[in-house]
């Protein structure tokens, strides 16, 4: 446990040190600025069917600001280990494959969490100004936070996975968005599909990032989306366990 | 401390590692010898846990490197070539990190991390970003790296490597304070500093030993093997025929004329065995030559691996290159 929390401290504190993460979390706050901004503007033109915090996270410039953090924040976790030759000191010290990957994991999945934390000064700062809640409930923030953090576990996954398997950040950064974009497009499926039937209905909730967020940004809690992000977010952390075991074979 | 069995490593179809088989034992120091690509970095990182062997057996400290990694390598502090570091630490965060990651209890981490920046000269830039560090202190950090949970073992890949001459006197001399409290193997391709800092000697080349032993006996051996060659310079009526002169004395296998043009000449002899620098000097003094040098070459390091390595690993035959221990 000491070992992983001496990993996991460096993987966070490292990521501090240089300007990445502050250069995401400026333009991620820049752009979902923007995107609350124009939230707001859309209620001053009269009632809407939609809340605040609905209407944050279903919209286009979150969902891209979304999709572009995944790479940005996983490709470097694997790749530049190998290509520095920084993973020979480490795995020659007396640590497990496990431990590395896991305090990877949960190190940019710390990242991520303290990413979007500020986000909800936005839903904050609108009750302070106007007395009144951006969400129908309380299940409303929840579930959306929920979910953003349940989708986050799945896709930084996945870009653990990817960096694992390339020395090339780019290319691991290529891989990731390629496959979280093919995740994420099987969803839209539906729209295609025109009159939806029952079956694909229930085929594309499990899959539809933007279906999922629509019912949890309503405070509609569905176990199906949490079940399966926790199951694919636990498989993508065993292939990458693989991958990141099989680099001895590949030399 | 460390017993090498049998140990096989290809990479594709090149044999990196051929069937090496050598032990070291506690508080010995051994130099691994060898030209660029004679597998002693493979062999390094066998012994570290880092690559799998494709056959053999490593015991580090009792513990089978492949089925009790964790145990065999908290026994060993090992410095990699180039020393890969993370640039955005600072040099006493790096070594706490190290320090936990190596299993040093928490309460203990501080005073190991200023233990190890002493013993290295790194206290004045414990706070500096490893990233503004020159090579030379680069070096000293990874050192300090592989010292800083005081393993039974130290493996230093090329720890003198592009340094200058101060820092690799620095370095050496580091190296040696630690020899009585470690088991240190270290590889090299400066064969001067082996010579001075070793114990013990491996000769790699394509990835099998080749000679091993103390400097001294490597010394010895290449007597043999160059059969000592002595240097003469007299001053002689005519050196062609002090030459066929030369020859037909005995314990003399061949001389050639290395300078006969100005007034003194020089010679080469190979003698067959013997030494037959006081048959050379009574010649000399029957013939009223004026003798002005008479001496035997001492081989150097350097020369009986030049020697060992150009030699065609597939020779029949097995006799001189075959080990002396």
């Amino acid at each position: 446990m000491r070992v992983f929390v001496a990993l996991w401290k460096r993987e966070v504190t490292s990521a501090f040190y240089t300007p990445m993460a502050w250069v995401i979390l400026f333009f991620l706050l820049l752009v979902t600025g923007f995107n609350f901004y124009a939230g707001v503007t859309v209620l001053n033109h009269g009632p809407t069917e939609v809340t605040v915090v609905e209407s944050f996270f279903n919209t286009i410039f979150f969902w891209f600001a979304f999709l572009l953090l995944f790479p940005l924040l996983t490709m470097r976790l694997f790749s530049e280990e190998y290509r520095s030759g920084t993973i020979e000191p480490l795995m020659t010290a007396p640590v497990r494959d496990s431990q590395v990957v896991l305090a990877k994991f949960f190190g940019v999945l710390f990242l991520y969490a303290v990413i979007w934390l500020p986000t909800s000064l936005y839903f904050l700062i609108f009750w302070w100004q106007t007395h009144l809640y951006a969400a129908g409930a309380v299940g409303a923030f929840l579930g959306s936070y929920l979910l953003l953090l349940m989708m986050g576990m799945f896709y930084l996954s996945l870009g653990c996975l990817c960096s694992s398997l390339s020395r090339h950040q780019m290319t691991a950064a290529v891989m990731t968005f390629a496959v979280i974009s093919l995740f994420f497009l099987t969803g839209l499926l539906s729209f295609l599909s025109g009159g939806v039937g029952a079956l694909m209905q229930g085929i594309t909730i499990t899959f539809s990032p933007i279906d999922q967020m629509t019912q949890f940004s309503r405070g509609i809690f569905d176990t199906r989306p949490v079940v399966w992000y926790l199951v694919m977010t636990s498989l993508c952390l065993f292939l990458t366990l693989h991958s990141f075991q099989a680099r001895r074979w590949r030399s | 401390m460390i017993v090498v069995e049998g140990l096989t490593k290809n990479y594709g179809s090149t044999n990196a590692v051929r069937d090496l088989s050598f032990t070291v034992n506690r508080g010995e120091v051994i130099g691994f010898l060898g030209p660029n690509g004679a597998g002693k970095s493979t062999v390094m990182r066998i012994l570290c846990g880092y690559l799998p062997a494709d056959a053999g057996e490593v015991q580090i400290a009792g513990f089978n490197i492949f089925s009790e990694s964790l145990k065999a390598r908290s026994r060993i502090g090992y410095l990699p070539e180039n020393v890969p570091l993370y640039p955005e630490m600072r040099v006493g965060e790096y070594l706490s990190y190290r320090a936990a990651l190596k299993g040093v209890r928490p309460r203990l981490v501080a005073e190991k991390v200023v233990d190890a920046l002493d013993l290295c000269g790194l206290q004045h830039v414990r706070g500096q970003l490893i990233g503004t560090l020159s090579k030379g202190y680069r070096q000293r950090v990874g050192l300090a790296d592989a010292l800083v949970n005081e393993p039974d073992i130290l493996i230093l890949d090329e720890p003198t490597i592009g340094l200058d001459p101060n820092q690799i006197r620095e370095v050496r001399e580091l190296v040696r304070g630690l020899a009585t409290r470690h088991t240190i193997l270290l590889s090299s391709h400066i064969l001067s500093e082996v010579e001075m800092t070793c114990t013990r000697v491996l000769i790699l080349n394509k990835g099998k030993i080749i000679a091993t032993g103390t400097p001294a006996e490597l010394r010895m051996r290449s007597a043999n093997l160059l059969a000592g060659s002595i240097r003469m310079e007299a001053r002689v009526p005519d050196s062609a025929t002090a030459l066929q002169e030369i020859h037909s004395l005995p314990d003399v296998a061949s001389v050639s004329l290395l300078d006969g043009g100005g007034e003194w000449s020089s010679f080469e002899i190979h003698s067959t065995g013997g030494d037959p620098r006081p048959v050379l000097f009574e010649e000399a003094v029957r013939r009223g030559w004026k003798l002005r040098e008479l001496s035997a070459r001492e081989s150097t390091l350097e020369e009986i691996f030049t020697e060992l390595v150009k030699a065609p690993s597939s020779a029949p035959t097995p006799s001189p290159r075959e080990n002396v221990l």
